[in-house]
């Protein structure tokens, strides 16, 4: 009995050392880098990939960018993940081109790097995971626009972050694009408030002015749209200027209780930093290549097939008004 | 006396900015209604109250970079303390905001009095400690307008005889600190601290508690202005001000107010903060690449500080009135 007994343990014993490498092993560290700390979008982000660590297992989980916007700031956050050794790193970009060369040395380290949210130039990452396509964001923007114009259409600005921004530049080229099929909406400014609630109040306040006849302010940045939100109603002017374009349920809420907008849209955030983890994940672990018309799957949320730029669409963005503002406030 | 106030800085600054104006009214005419002058003053006013602060701490020749700081985070602390506890009357909350800021700005002051570190290094420190600390305390979410109560949000905005309460808290400020600056023995210590710490102590000044008095009065304003500024823009996050700590000593820079110390008055800060004020609210309506919106900015803060520079130059002291006339 004794030496059936001790047969066991020994086959426990070695049963649990085949197991063991496997679980021993490092788990996968991703690091995800965001424009800057602080910002609630991100945050929310953080929850879904969070959420995509628990679901996979073995997947650490590194949150962190710098604490204002600038490329400067997520090079050296970048410098410091690569001497950490991670096993990918998710950035979503404050500079298309400056960030290229960090994460090539990333690259050449082995490191998997894609971007997500705000693209990288293609030569510094694998691939880049668009939120949605940049084509119907622009067309829900102008749309949202559209549909709260009187009668015979009017003015309509747009107040986006800095001028540099990547994806600012790509959604006001994509709403430009199909304005012909949107004959009321008259696009009379660009302006810039470079992510910062004074500039854009002011600058938003400068449009109220500029533009008596004008009905709509398109801002396609979260900071942005509640600055404007605010302007156009310390201006007595909300229900007359609609504020739209893409911001946050709990930021929006007050706004959209007062009136100065009657619909936003975001995708889910929460989605977004899911599926990029998801991505960095199957990437890092050799489950998918990123290629161009390659299909990587992003666990509950499909999969996501890439163009010839390697890059790819998650899903459409969705629309938030009256009706379903408070179901999502209190989650993003 | 009025040909001198014609040659005095001031009176050149104003004549900039009605020059300044009239050529923004020359392409954009709107900009000299009446309502909208009173909305760029009302705009510039939290300028102006931060500006009068670090003009405090200038003039005992030191530099408060942590001013932005130290808004973001006592705007962040009453904003999350209105955002918990509604009931809380807003007299309260402006009342703790300046505590907080005090406070803030006495951190400062000690260190830069006791143990006499260049406030330059303090309060580089302090400004990324705050900053870190407004991250800790709200956890990286934002307090949004519809958390924060309805009174909270009306003060500034609250009209009387046609200029609204964030004005006139400034107006207020402003009246203070002439009083302050020009009319109390404080206000002779800090131009003396400034102009010559060893004489200051010959006239029994405690130049280190002089310095520190002013930090704390500079900290008390920033705390103020850090209600002011989450009530008017209905939103406190991690950045809010984020590089403003750079507009407010340009404003004095502008007014006038020597880096140096011991140099400056109160109608210098308030119009240069005014002309930064002018400056930003007009770019936007004159339609100017925003890439040559900051280049303009920065241009105009280097012809000021080159006026300062020839305006400051001091003619060589004489030492030997004989040995010149021997030469």
């Amino acid at each position: 009995m004794r030496l059936f007994g001790k047969l066991m343990a020994a086959a426990a014993m070695s049963v649990a050392f085949t197991l063991n490498p496997a679980q021993a092993q490092d788990d996968v560290k991703i690091a995800l880098v965001v424009k800057a700390l602080g910002i609630g979008f991100f945050e929310a982000a953080n929850e879904g990939a969070k959420e995509a660590a628990e679901e996979l297992g073995g997947v650490e989980i590194i949150y962190t960018g710098p604490t204002d916007t600038t490329a400067e700031g997520q090079i050296e956050v970048i410098n410091s993940l690569i001497a950490q050794n991670v096993d990918a790193i998710a950035v979503s970009a404050n500079d298309r081109d400056a960030l290229v060369p960090t994460l090539k040395k990333a690259m050449q380290r082995g490191i998997t790097v894609i971007s997500w949210d705000s693209g990288v130039a293609p030569e510094g990452r694998q691939m880049h995971l668009n939120p949605s396509s940049n084509a119907l964001i622009g067309e829900m923007c102008v749309k949202m626009a559209a549909e709260h114009l009187p009668e015979g259409g009017g003015d309509v600005a747009i107040l986006s972050a800095s001028a540099t921004a990547t994806n600012q530049n790509i959604w006001i080229e994509e709403m430009k694009k199909v304005l012909p099929n949107y004959p009321g909406v008259n696009i009379v400014a660009t302006v810039y408030g470079d992510d910062l609630a004074d500039k854009s109040y002011r600058e938003a306040q400068g449009l109220i002015q500029s533009y008596p006849d004008l009905k709509a302010i398109i801002a396609p940045t979260s900071v942005g749209i509640v600055a404007a939100a605010q302007a156009v109603t310390d201006a007595g002017k909300a229900g007359e200027i609609n504020v739209t374009g893409l911001g946050l349920p709990s930021e929006m809420a007050g706004h959209v209780k007062s009136g100065a907008s009657k619909s936003f849209a975001i995708w889910n955030p929460i989605d977004l930093g899911y599926s990029a983890t998801m991505i960095a994940y199957n990437l890092a672990t050799e489950k998918a290549t990123a290629e161009p018309g390659a299909e990587i799957p992003m666990g509950r949320i499909g999969s996501v097939k890439l163009d010839d730029n390697n890059e790819g669409a998650m899903a459409e963005p969705f629309v938030y008004d009256a009706s379903n503002i408070d179901d999502f406030k209190d989650i993003f | 006396m009025i040909s001198r106030f014609l040659k005095s800085r001031e009176a050149l600054l104003a004549g900039a900015i009605v020059l300044l104006t009239v050529l923004i009214a020359i392409r954009f005419p709107a900009f000299v209604s009446a309502a909208n002058l009173v909305r760029v003053f009302n705009d510039t006013s939290i300028l102006i109250i931060l500006a009068l602060g670090q003009m405090m701490v200038i003039l005992t020749r030191c530099i408060d970079l942590s001013m932005a700081a130290n808004l973001a985070l006592s705007g962040m602390v009453v904003a999350m303390l209105n955002a918990a506890i509604p009931g809380i009357p807003v007299p309260a909350l402006i009342a703790l905001a300046i505590a907080v800021g005090a406070i803030l700005g006495a951190f400062n002051g000690i260190f830069v009095w006791k143990l006499d570190i260049p406030p330059i290094v303090v309060t580089l420190g302090t400004l990324t400690i705050f900053r870190g600390l407004v991250f800790v305390l709200s956890g990286g979410a934002w307090v949004n307008a519809h958390q924060m109560s309805d009174a909270f949000k009306a003060f500034p905005r609250a009209v009387f005889f046609g200029l609204p309460v964030l004005s006139w808290v400034a107006i207020f400020i402003v009246v203070l600190m002439t009083v302050l600056i020009g009319r109390t023995a404080l206000g002779r210590a800090f131009y003396a601290v400034g102009g010559n710490p060893t004489a200051a102590v010959y006239t029994g000044i405690d130049v280190g508690r002089t310095r520190f008095v002013a930090f704390t009065l500079a900290g008390a304003l920033a705390g103020l202005s850090g209600y002011l500024w989450i009530s008017r823009y209905a939103v406190a996050y991690v950045d809010i001000a984020g590089g403003f700590e750079l507009d407010i000593i340009a404003a004095c820079v502008i007014g006038g107010i020597s880096i140096a110390g011991g140099i400056g008055s109160v109608g210098g800060a308030v119009l240069g903060a005014l002309f930064f004020g002018v400056i930003k609210n007009a770019l936007p309506v004159v339609n100017i690449s925003p890439f040559w919106q900051l280049a303009i900015s920065g241009a105009a803060i280097i012809v000021a500080v080159a006026f300062n520079a020839r305006a400051e130059r001091r003619r060589g002291r004489i030492i030997l009135r004989q040995s010149e006339a021997a030469s």
